[in-house]
């Protein structure tokens, strides 16, 4: 009797035992039942395409001739091997890197310019701030036409501002001669990017302890020793969320070129993005264009290390 | 004695350096009144010569040619088909980046699973794929499937692109709701989805807020895939059909610059909504999170 009494309460847990065991099981199952559309959808549009696009760069693939998709175990590096002997593509790697590093170096130093002199301001910051925020109201692709409009040869502001002002004679092709090209991409993506930049860093300014600042006011320094050894220090954190976002956008840069120049003329401005982009669209050659978008990719990577390099090298030296 | 002497000069000084600072931002916020202003202006004083630098008249005329509703012009650009493309497609892929970003954020920030950390860097990186290069290969997926040139097609690939931003915002945001809550509701008889559903989420609705203007920017300004993606005015959207303004020699800029005014209206709102927030709210789930 006793026996079977104790027999059963070990048999049959309680309620409360019973829920609170498929309270633990459940949770080992309800994250990945939060987890599992996004990461399918993920799967779907960016994992699967991108693991795809190795493949077809490893293959001749032309969009025009789908037998061309065999993949063939001797050849599987012939694309990557065509793109060392390719000028074209050299170019546009040299004008990669070099668009690149100008415009974030320059756009890093015009938004900590710009943050330090806003944050000093003493009236009108919600009119200062909306003005700052102009250009964040442009799509990438308006930024390009606008400055494509700007820059133009017979109708442009530039040619007819220099002209009214008496500075120039005639027009000028700004964006088909060299180096003003570059020149004219490079001051359309440092206009699109510095105010996110400047906004980021005048945070950080805000946010500095104004304590620091008066005790170095007490001690007689003056506002570039305090800019140089307190600010600069203290807004790093800052300037590497300032730098994180911008390494993202690096591919941004592809709507700017394509709508301002796409590359030309004689390719004296195509970049990796818009050089892929010419020779898939319009070759129909979808195996190179796949092959030089994965050389565009690891160079995005690079380049955001770089970022990332610079930050600490400036760590070190304060 | 030496600090009052001081004062009168130090404050002549502030106001000029005011001054300065408003007509450096000026000077750069410029290019975007020219826009607006070439937007309302009569053809015949945009490509006159010599320029005509301060405006004469001014006119609806352009937004009246987009929209066809002027008889002695035929309509070139189907602006209204794009617009209709533009709002569906933006607002349908917002909708569902944010709901599913929103709870995959959720199992984040409040549970510990093999992989967190990995899986959390995988949507991360897929991020960091330039549009140009996931455009490639997604066309020839997309036509394969028969997605090329529709609606739901270029909202499902948006869906994917803003779910990573979704889920970094609302991970710092989640994190900020105090755990307290979740273990009463789960004394109480709750089960996880129930405290999400009920606990939660209303709480992290300023948070989706947010998450909601980015990606709907975001879709709205996207162009580099969905010039590959779409190609009649069935699914093309406002970015891909200011093209149309452009013929092989000559720019209709005006009907651009028009159009680029249609474009600007969310983000004008969204500016104008968040100018006073934006310089804590940018940087305040990042620093914290």
């Amino acid at each position: 009797m006793i026996q079977s009494n104790a027999l059963k309460t070990q048999a049959a847990p309680t309620k409360q035992d019973i829920a609170a065991n498929r309270f633990a099981q459940q949770g080992r199952w309800f994250p990945w039942f939060m987890l599992a559309p996004s990461l399918i959808i993920i799967a779907f549009v960016v994992l699967y395409p991108m693991l795809y696009s190795v493949y077809i760069s490893l293959t001749p693939f032309n969009l025009l001739r789908p037998e061309t998709a065999a993949f063939d175990i001797t050849k599987i590096f012939r694309n990557y091997e065509r793109l060392l002997d390719d000028d074209v593509f050299w170019k546009s790697v040299i004008n990669t890197v070099l668009f690149l590093t100008i415009t974030v170096n320059l756009e890093y130093v015009l938004a900590l310019i710009l943050s330090q002199l806003i944050a000093r301001v003493t009236w009108g910051q919600s009119v200062i701030r909306t003005l700052l925020m102009v250009p964040m109201m442009f799509a990438p692709v308006l930024v390009g036409f606008q400055f494509a409009w700007f820059f133009n040869a017979t109708v442009g502001l530039v040619n007819n501002a220099l002209m009214t002002l008496g500075l120039m004679a005639e027009s000028k092709a700004w964006l088909v001669d060299q180096p003003s090209g570059m020149i004219a991409l490079m001051i359309a993506s440092i206009w699109m990017n510095v105010p996110v930049m400047t906004i980021i860093l005048l945070a950080g300014t805000l946010s500095l302890p104004a304590e620091v600042y008066e005790s170095a006011e007490v001690d007689g320094a003056g506002w570039w020793v305090q800019f140089r050894h307190i600010t600069l220090p203290l807004l790093q954190p800052f300037v590497l969320i300032a730098l994180t976002i911008r390494s993202l956008d690096v591919g941004r840069a592809y709507d700017i070129v394509r709508i301002m120049t796409n590359g030309g003329p004689a390719n004296r401005t195509q970049v990796i993005w818009t050089y892929a982009g010419e020779m898939a669209i319009r070759n129909s050659r979808f195996g190179l264009a796949s092959a030089m978008s994965m050389v565009g990719v690891v160079l995005g990577v690079a380049f955001t290390l770089y970022l990332f390099w610079q930050l600490i090298r400036s760590r070190i030296v304060h | 004695m030496l600090t009052q002497a001081v004062r009168p000069h130090r404050r002549v000084m502030q106001t000029f350096f005011n001054i300065l600072v408003f007509v450096i931002l000026t000077i750069g916020a410029l290019p975007a009144v020219w826009i607006l202003l070439t937007a309302f202006r009569p053809g015949s004083e945009i490509n006159a010569s010599p320029p005509i630098w301060i405006p004469q008249h001014l006119t609806l005329d352009a937004f009246l040619n987009l929209f066809g509703l002027n008889p002695a012009y035929a309509a070139g650009v189907p602006a209204l088909s794009y617009l209709r493309n533009s709002l569906v497609i933006s607002l349908s892929s917002t909708f569902f980046a944010v709901g599913l970003g929103t709870m995959a954020a959720y199992a984040f920030s409040r549970f510990e699973f093999r992989g967190h950390t990995l899986v959390f860097l995988i949507i991360m990186l897929s991020r960091s794929v330039p549009g140009i290069a996931l455009s490639l290969p997604l066309f020839l997926i997309m036509k394969s499937i028969g997605w090329i040139d529709t609606l739901h097609g270029l909202s499902f690939v948006y869906v994917a692109v803003n779910i990573p931003f979704t889920v970094w915002l609302m991970d710092g945001f989640f994190r900020q709701i105090p755990r307290e809550l979740d273990e009463a509701a789960y004394i109480d008889g709750c089960g996880y989805w129930q405290t999400f559903w009920r606990i939660d989420l209303p709480l992290a609705l300023p948070g989706m807020a947010a998450a909601a203007i980015f990606a709907f920017l975001a879709s709205w300004n996207e162009y580099q895939i969905a010039t590959l993606m779409t190609r009649t005015p069935n699914a093309k959207t406002l970015p891909v059909g200011l093209y149309d303004f452009t013929s092989q020699f000559t720019v209709d800029w005006r009907g651009m610059c028009a159009l680029a005014v249609l474009m600007m209206i969310p983000a004008i709102v969204f500016v104008i909504l968040t100018q006073r927030h934006m310089v804590r709210g940018l940087t305040f789930g990042a620093v914290k999170g």
